[in-house]
């Protein structure tokens, strides 16, 4: 394998990862305030849809994130509304959210456009451009720092550094902040949220909607940025890697960018050698796409490092006698 | 408020809304609901070719929604139907292609064993993780959902495609395995039914899964024990029933339900194994089972439901322009109102019975 | 007699906290009726009464977790409400709860400042709260290592936390819940110090609890509550325990049980050496040996959390433990690799869990259901090899209904439609009408009204004189007193002595209890 294959597989990884990133965070943001958050898939999808037909429609990337956002916190408000104020299961809940976005995002691209469910493709301002790091093109020909800088690190959109922003701030917000105390505090201990004069209810909900924006800008990234329009069930799954990549992570924030990446990568690799000959055995993309997957089921299972999460997780609050 | 209120109205009214909420969905995208609905029924249940399609996908509900009861019995969120059924199609197809049946009803009942165990072997494996290791089950399921993907993906693409073809698809089964359909089993009586519906025999035996299935959870120490434990996990134990053995015997019984789905869409359906065999019904049993409170009986009502809303939904998509994605959103309002939120429903209908009992 | 001490004496100061004519239901239940109180400032107020008389709900509305129905609270004298924790919070209140309410893999400085951080960035915050608790650890005797994970901590150094948790936000009255449950005598005796020390800080404290002892030991003042209602207010100096044991219970003695002396005959259950380490690695019984002889009662006295459930559940097969158990001279397998709770009862050993909730009952469950739960697999209950009898069940479920009284005698009802009483005669009539050679039971009468109680009392005194083995464990000393026919006393996993109930007394129980003497070497009871 040549230096070449190397950047170009880091390269794609580190596209693909990006909206697996904002929705790990997402359910991070979630789940570390105690309400489970299957519906990630769903928000992703519903995200991607708003963002490239307002994308399409106004000629503007910016106006199509903020209109996938806008989609996503109201799915996660729905979320929250089932899960937090009428103390419904979350897990169900989320189920729901998912097939909600699964059929409303192809009866209104359907109603909209009718293209069998897709958004025309997007081109030019209604797409996030490439941005070039500063000095990208002096540093190309320095051996090995060269093409990683010039050819991972930059040219990509600018979510995707927002992307790698969001690692840092979401773990200062978690352990430097007042808003982080509380809101890990409420995944674990509600009761010891309310009876410290703090809302649970006020708590939980900035948590679910944190999640809706990270998820949307994931959707936003997905249609407008990595594809250029949305097609049907184009989220594929990604939710879910996301999720799995939460567990792997053990609900923190660096280690969900070290999963990501790696999720991504095995993604990567996949996309480039449908059947990967490793000399004793070929790997058929397959199992590199069922990979996540089953690294996720074996941390779960606690033979690699137990997978503690939020012990008030799933568990909506009520006020004890 | 009494128990038929809770186990009649609630469900009754969280469908209302979701259907009310359709409805706005209908007119939004500027279509007529009332024509729509009109369209549904005909559609469905209008002609014995209607009926001959809803009650096909009637039996693929009627096992799913079957097998997410009984795990919720135990208090267990099994949402890897969808995968559990797909290896149980794996299972058919192995038995239907290499077992040289002689006839139509061995093959089935060759099919059922087959794809039962593949279900329940499918099922196995996060349920003994939830029952040894505390691995939350609702994760591994869906895990589990992937991978079964994944290999069905292999297995049809790599190893049973025929050579010749491009599809990733076994090849058709013998003729002679053909499930009789509803107008071979209703001709002796005389009664005319269409040829082309692909509704079969496994009505019947999904029927009979749900009969054995609630002689099973009221009438046996098994279901006994899988209630008490899904009721109370330490008075389970303070009786003296074994959580790991609850555990994997409610996940098996479920899987392997999940699994026998496949015989009906697999042998009853196309004859041969296709990547979307199984066509979300995995979790258009959690629908089911929500609706149905779980009860073996109470499922065949929304089984055969969602059978009207799938099989009126591809007739809308054909008169109008309304995508077949609209029941997708039907049954997501429907999961969410009877599964999430019926909170709503019930806290303003508790509401109400308590002003009339306090009136008279 | 009962004198209202608040009224004039201190009538110069606005009491710290005065409720006047609170009112709560819970549904067709009255949980607190026209309660008024005053607690001076400055003093050590303890409320005392037994389970479910209402304490809790009273505490609860002072801490916003409930609007009362009516009647109202001042604070310092002036009105106040408290709609939520933060108004509790902000009107000087703290609280101490039965259960703390701590993030257990939190520091102690992080629980401590969570919800009053007094900024957005947690640093200075912390700095501020560090300075903060030493002093108070100086002041009050309430050091705790501010970088200690909670989980990490024992209960008492647990608790501390609580406390220190209110000192933090500055809070004048102090209310502590049943602080001493979960403590062993010593940490109690360290927590009075603390609250004497506050005391002479000028905090007021309330204290709730329904052990007298620690009413006499610590309190200025007591008020007693009985059945939702606050039944009298007296100096603690006035008074003295049998009064205020007169006044919880609301007549002269109870529990005074008629029966004739025991007639011990063969040993039925024999353990020894017997060990118990549970999941999260705490020595819970440390070398117990007894025996229970057939037609006698022997009553297990001790501070809950000694390890009198660990030793039921290991009885009952509910739990492993090592040693020897034999019971009808046959070996059981205390590992629980071949024994459970179900060969158990096939042994002979019937169990009435303490906790009926959670472990007796299936609450959704009929109770014809519940009657043959943990025996629906035996042969009387089968149709044939595949049914079971429902039939057979439910004939079955109103016989026992009947002779035990249960009301309503309905048994298609569900277990949690019954009153408190009612749920425990239904679990006793499944357990003692087994006729077992053993039977186990664990706070039989908690929680259950005084008819039923009586009831209770008497079909155990039955099952005694049937010639079988009953191992009695309660906290309520009075019903260990009254019951049994011999009496061991656990503290701390282990038995500290055996007494004979018609020669010792409480006090002498009680210093068993509290660990402070114990007979010799090994407190052997056999």
């Amino acid at each position: 394998m040549d230096l070449a294959t190397i950047v170009q597989i880091l390269e794609s990884t580190l596209r693909l990862a990006t909206p697996l990133l904002f929705t790990c965070l997402a359910g991070l943001f979630s789940e570390r305030a105690g309400i489970f958050d299957i519906g990630l898939e769903g928000k992703l999808l519903v995200a991607a849809f708003f963002s490239a037909a307002f994308a399409f429609y106004t000629g503007s990337a910016w106006l199509g994130l903020l209109a996938g956002i806008a989609a996503s916190v109201v799915f996660a408000l729905i979320h929250g509304f089932a899960s937090i104020t009428f103390r419904g299961n979350q897990l169900i809940s989320g189920v729901a959210i998912n097939f909600l976005a699964a059929g409303m995002t192809v009866v209104v691209a359907q109603s909209l456009f009718h293209q069998g469910g897709r958004t025309p493709p997007l081109s030019g301002n209604a797409r996030f451009e490439r941005i070039d790091l500063p000095f990208a093109d002096a540093l190309r020909d320095v051996p090995v720092i060269g093409p990683l800088y010039s050819n991972v690190l930059s040219g990509n959109s600018v979510l995707v550094y927002l992307g790698l922003l969001a690692v840092p701030l979401t773990w200062w917000v978690l352990y430097r902040t007042r808003f982080g105390l509380r809101l890990r505090a409420v995944g674990e201990n509600p009761a010891a949220v309310d009876t410290a004069g703090v809302s649970v209810v006020r708590m939980r909900y900035y948590a679910v909607i944190i999640a809706g924006v990270l998820c949307g800008i994931g959707g936003a990234y997905l249609s407008t940025s990595l594809a250029a329009g949305f097609v049907k069930d184009m989220s594929a799954g990604r939710g879910y890697i996301a999720l799995a990549a939460l567990i792997f992570a053990k609900w923190r924030p660096w280690q969900s960018l070290v999963a990501v990446l790696l999720f991504g990568m095995l993604e990567a690799i996949a996309n480039r050698w449908p059947n990967l000959d490793l000399g004793l055995i070929t790997l058929p993309n397959q199992f590199m796409a069922a990979l996540p997957y089953i690294l996720t089921v074996v941390i779960l299972a606690g033979f690699v490092g137990k997978a503690i999460p939020p012990r008030a997780g799933g568990e909506p609050y009520v006020k004890e006698r | 408020m009494p128990k038929w209120a809770d186990v009649l109205l609630v469900p009754l009214f969280s469908l209302v809304i979701a259907f009310a909420i359709s409805a706005l969905v209908i007119l939004a995208i500027g279509e007529d609901p009332i024509r729509a609905m009109e369209l549904m029924v005909t559609g469905s249940l209008g002609s014995t070719y209607g009926w001959g399609y809803t009650l096909y996908y009637t039996t693929n509900f009627l096992l799913t929604g079957l097998a997410v009861s009984i795990a919720f019995q135990a208090k267990l969120f099994n949402i890897g139907g969808e995968g559990q059924a797909l290896i149980g199609g794996l299972g058919v197809a192995l038995v239907c292609l290499f077992v040289p049946w002689p006839n139509w009803w061995t093959a089935m009942i060759g099919a059922i064993l087959a794809s039962a165990v593949f279900g329940a072997l499918w099922a196995a494996i996060p349920a003994y993780l939830q029952a040894r290791r505390g691995s939350h089950i609702v994760i591994t399921t869906i895990m589990f959902n992937f991978i079964a993907a994944s290999v069905l993906n292999y297995m049809l693409s790599h190893v049973l495609r025929p050579p010749a073809s491009m599809d990733p698809a076994t090849a058709r089964f013998a003729s002679e395995l053909r499930l009789p359909r509803l107008a071979d089993v209703l001709e002796p009586f005389g009664i005319a039914f269409s040829r082309s519906g692909p509704a079969n025999v496994m009505l019947f035996v999904a029927l009979a899964f749900c009969v054995l299935a609630y002689v099973m959870m009221s009438r046996t120490k098994l279901g006994f024990e899988i209630r008490a434990f899904g009721q109370s996990e330490p008075a389970a134990h303070y009786a003296g029933i074994s959580a790991f053995r609850i555990i994997m015997i409610a996940m098996l019984i479920s899987g392997a339900l999940s699994g026998v789905m496949a015989v009906n869409s697999v042998m009853g359906g196309p004859q041969r194994l296709v990547m979307n065999a199984v066509e979300g019904a995995g979790f258009i049993g959690i629908a089911v089972a929500l609706m149905g409170r779980s009860h073996p009986i109470g499922i065949i009502a929304p089984a055969l439901l969602f059978g009207f809303l799938f099989q009126g939904g591809s007739e809308l998509a054909i008169e109008t322009t309304i995508p077949r994605e609209m029941i997708v959103i039907i049954q997501a309002l429907v999961i969410m109102f009877t599964g999430a939120l019926d909170n709503l429903v019930r806290q303003p209908l508790e509401a109400m019975f308590a002003l009339g009992r306090r009136k008279s | 007699m009962i004198a209202d001490v608040t009224g004039g004496a201190a009538a110069d100061a606005a009491p710290a906290i005065e409720l006047r004519g609170i009112s709560k239901a819970f549904g067709p239940v009255q949980a607190n009726k026209d309660i008024n109180i005053r607690v001076r400032k400055g003093t050590i107020h303890g409320i005392i009464g037994e389970n479910g008389a209402g304490k809790s709900t009273l505490m609860s509305i002072l801490y916003g977790f409930y609007r009362s129905d009516s009647g109202e609270v001042l604070i310092d004298g002036k009105p106040t409400q408290i709609t939520d924790s933060l108004a509790a919070i902000r009107a000087g209140i703290g609280m101490v709860f039965q259960h703390f309410k701590l993030v257990e893999n939190f520091t102690v400085l992080e629980n401590v400042i969570l919800g009053a951080e007094g900024g957005a960035l947690l640093q200075p915050s912390k700095a501020r709260a560090r300075k903060l608790l030493t002093q108070l650890a100086d002041d009050y005797e309430l050091s705790v290592d501010p970088d200690a994970v909670v989980e990490d901590l024992n209960v008492g150094h647990q608790q501390r936390v609580e406390i220190l948790k209110a000192l933090y936000r500055q809070a004048n009255i102090l209310i502590l819940d049943e602080p001493t449950g979960v403590l062993t005598p010593a940490e109690a005796d360290h927590l009075f110090r603390i609250l004497r020390g506050l005391k002479e800080q000028g905090k007021t404290i309330i204290l709730i609890t329904h052990k007298l002892r620690e009413i006499m030991e610590v309190t200025d003042e007591v008020s007693v509550m009985r059945r939702g209602e606050m039944v009298a207010t007296v100096n603690t100096a006035d008074t003295n325990p049998s009064e205020l044991a007169e006044l919880m219970v609301g007549r002269k003695v109870l529990l005074d049980v008629q029966k004739t002396p025991a007639q011990p005959g063969e040993v039925v259950v024999s353990v020894r050496n017997l060990q118990v380490i549970d999941r999260h690695g705490v020595e819970r019984l440390r070398g117990i040996d007894l025996d229970v002889r057939a037609g006698e009662i022997l009553g297990i006295a001790g501070v809950a959390g000694n390890g009198q459930s660990q030793l039921l559940e290991v009885l009952a097969g509910m739990m492993p433990g090592t040693g020897t158990m034999t019971m009808n001279g046959k070996d059981m397998d205390l590992s629980l690799r071949r024994d459970n709770a179900r060969t158990r009862r096939e042994d002979s050993i019937a169990h009435v869990h303490e906790d009926r909730h959670r472990c007796g009952l299936i609450l959704d469950f009929m109770a014809w259901e519940n009657v043959a739960f943990g025996y629906h697999d035996r042969p009387e209950y089968q149709k044939n090899a595949l049914l079971m009898d429902n039939a057979a069940i439910l004939e079955d479920a109103k016989g026992k209904i009947e002779r035990f009284d249960v009301r309503p005698p309905n048994p298609m009802l569900t277990a949690e439609s019954f009153s408190g009483g009612n749920q425990q005669k239904i679990v006793l009539a499944r357990e003692i009408e087994r006729n077992p050679d053993l039977l186990l039971v664990g706070q039989p009468t908690r929680g259950v009204d005084i008819g039923a109680i009586e009831f209770i009392h008497k079909r155990l005194i039955e099952l005694r004189d049937q010639g079988k083995a009953i191992l009695l464990v309660s906290v309520e000393l009075d019903e260990i007193l009254s019951l049994s026919d011999r009496i061991v006393v656990m503290f701390d996993g282990k038995i500290m002595g055996e007494r004979d109930p018609e020669q010792t007394n409480a006090q002498e129980l009680g210093l068993l209890m509290a660990g402070v003497v114990g007979d010799s070497v090994t407190g052997d009871a056999a």
